[in-house]
């Protein structure tokens, strides 16, 4: 049974449809990455996903479970954590009540205090801002920060809607490096990227999005090797 | 500026200065109690919530009965049984206005969320007129005597002037009131997921907050402190109408803006503004000038602070 199964999702944005019959399934584990141009329905899918924008048809189910038209605070509470296109740190709070809130839906207080701390070491830049509020944080500690949120909530699903957008060079290495980790920890992600080619080179599989449809889909190698994917993604 | 127009006044009289000192703090501890549910409200679904200055006048309103059901009369009752029972009385009204403003919300305001902004907007003003008009047909249009319980024995101060019992007891619990808000907002995980839901509310579901639940927390804690003002308000003025809320309410959303709207410390210190600016303005000019110094003092400080005196300098987003 896969971890996730989104299954021909239509969702509309008032009468616009975003999304015409996506379907794609995510086993635990795995690294699967959403690529496609401006526009093609990357966010909304993940949007369907954690309930922000139910589908007007199709199902999505996670670990067996029909989770469509759920409430996005309910469905965090089932595992599944998202790192928003945006990033959406609370501007006015600090590292600290950031991290504090991405735990709401635990109540274990020791644990939750013990996984702060380790946040605060795989980003050790925000650890020297812990009590400085998030909208003072540069573009790349803020992203750390929405990374670091999200896992907060010890998700089995992480979502991250292109966390490597408007970064430094070296932020990126960097937060991509963080994606290898957070997976071997044993974390499944689904990773959206308009930066196709490092995306497929962490990726296991991945699809590829064309104007709300899925166009195509296969292992990050096929991918990779494919003129279509060639052209269109990797610019070359 | 304000100290050139004053300091002369004080020089002049310093025990009157005071005495006026005095009247305006304790007003303006009034006028916080009530604008920190405006900024509250306001801070998380940016509605500016016209009943709340009813659900004010309401509280005291509720605590009429109650006063006579714990046997609380005007000249008879006194002692520590007396203040007992006013804190018993208060915790029920505020547990009453705090719950119908949750029932407010949860009709008026909820099923508009994703409206238009003018909609809610109206629903508001429709809600403030539909309490004006249930107090109306409970009580009547008249002026309604509120039994003066409080003995308000004068403590002196410096240079003659005096300080009330009722002053002190008005002073002492908004100020404790604003702590214990404070508190609760900065340090308790419901006030963080009230602030985070007042910052960008998809980001607070996608925390697991439930939204629905925060805000109707909100407007509960506010009511509750508009309602711990209206009692407080009958104790210290023994006189109550059923629309007092309007006009008190304007000027307790006026210091609400003036201080930062959306800000706990800004209202509490724009209420204290206003009451000190209305104290002097009704002592040392004319009272019918009052509300000109304070929408004057309002527009000025608003040209060169928008966002109040201790309004958001963050960017949004
Ligand atoms: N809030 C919205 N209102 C209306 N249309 C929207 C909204 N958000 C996205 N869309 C439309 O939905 C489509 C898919 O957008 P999106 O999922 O954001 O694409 P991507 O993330 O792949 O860039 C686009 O045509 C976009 O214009
Ligand atoms: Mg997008």
């Amino acid at each position: 049974m896969a971890l996730l199964e989104v299954d021909s999702i239509n969702t509309f944005y008032g009468r616009v449809q975003a999304l015409h019959g996506v379907s794609l399934s995510i086993e635990e584990g795995e690294i699967v990455t959403l690529i496609g141009s401006n526009g093609a329905g990357k966010t909304t899918t993940l949007r369907t996903i954690s309930g922000l924008n139910p589908p007007a048809k199709g199902r999505v189910r996670f670990r067996g479970r029909d989770i469509t038209g759920l409430a996005p605070n309910r469905v965090v509470g089932l595992g599944i954590g998202q790192v928003p296109e945006g990033r959406r740190v609370f501007h006015r709070m600090t590292v600290r009540d950031n991290l504090f809130l991405g735990a709401y839906v635990r109540n274990d207080r020791d644990d939750i205090r013990g996984d702060e701390e380790q946040m605060l070491t795989l980003f050790p830049r925000l650890k020297e801002r812990r009590n400085q509020i998030g909208g003072t944080l540069s573009g790349g500690e803020q992203q750390m920060l929405a990374i670091g949120r999200a896992l907060m909530s010890r998700p089995k699903l992480l979502l991250l809607d292109e966390p490597s957008l408007g970064l430094a060079p070296i932020m990126v290495d960097t937060i991509f490096q963080v994606i290898r980790d957070i997976n071997q920890r044993g974390t499944t992600i689904l990773l959206i990227e308009q930066n196709a080619a490092k995306a497929l080179a962490v990726a296991n599989r991945g699809y590829v999005l064309e104007t709300g449809r899925v166009v195509k889909e296969g292992t990050a190698r096929a991918l990779l090797e494919s003129p279509d994917v060639q052209r269109a993604y990797l610019g070359i | 500026m304000l100290v050139v127009l004053l300091a002369p006044k004080a020089a002049s009289d310093l025990s009157l200065f005071v005495q006026i000192l005095v009247i305006g703090i304790a007003n303006g501890a009034i006028y916080a109690l009530i604008a920190l549910g405006y900024t509250m409200v306001y801070g998380i679904i940016e509605l500016i919530n016209f009943a709340h200055g009813d659900v004010f006048t309401l509280g005291a309103f509720l605590s009429l009965p109650l006063l006579g059901a714990f046997g609380l009369t005007e000249g008879k009752s006194s002692g520590v049984s007396v203040y007992l029972a006013l804190i018993l009385i208060a915790a029920i009204v505020m547990l009453l206005t705090g719950t119908i403003n949750v029932v407010i919300e949860r009709v008026a305001y909820r099923p508009l969320r994703n409206a238009p902004r003018l909609a809610p907007l109206i629903t508001a003003v429709g809600m403030s007129f539909i309490l004006e008009g249930i107090m109306y047909f409970w009580r009547g249009a008249s002026p309604i005597h509120y039994p003066d319980l409080i003995p308000n024995p004068r403590i002196p101060l410096l240079a003659g002037a005096t300080i009330g019992l009722k002053d002190i007891i008005v002073i002492v619990v908004a100020i404790v009131l604003v702590i214990l808000l404070t508190v609760f907002i900065n340090g308790s995980k419901l006030g963080k997921a009230m602030r985070a839901t007042a910052q960008d509310r998809e980001a607070a579901q996608l925390m697991g907050i439930d939204i629905n639940r925060t805000i109707a927390a909100t407007f509960f804690i506010g009511a509750v402190l508009a309602g711990a003002g209206g009692v407080i308000f009958g104790l210290y003025f023994n006189s109550v109408r059923f629309d007092l809320g309007f006009g008190v309410g304007l000027f307790a959303f006026t210091a609400a803006v003036f201080g930062g709207i959306g800000n706990i410390q800004g209202a509490a210190l724009g209420g204290l503004a206003i009451g000190l600016v209305q104290a002097f303005s009704n002592a040392y000019y004319q009272s019918a000038l009052t509300d000109v110094w304070i929408f004057a003092i309002l527009i000025l400080v608003l040209v060169f602070r928008p966002t109040g005196l201790l309004g958001m300098q963050v960017p949004e987003r």
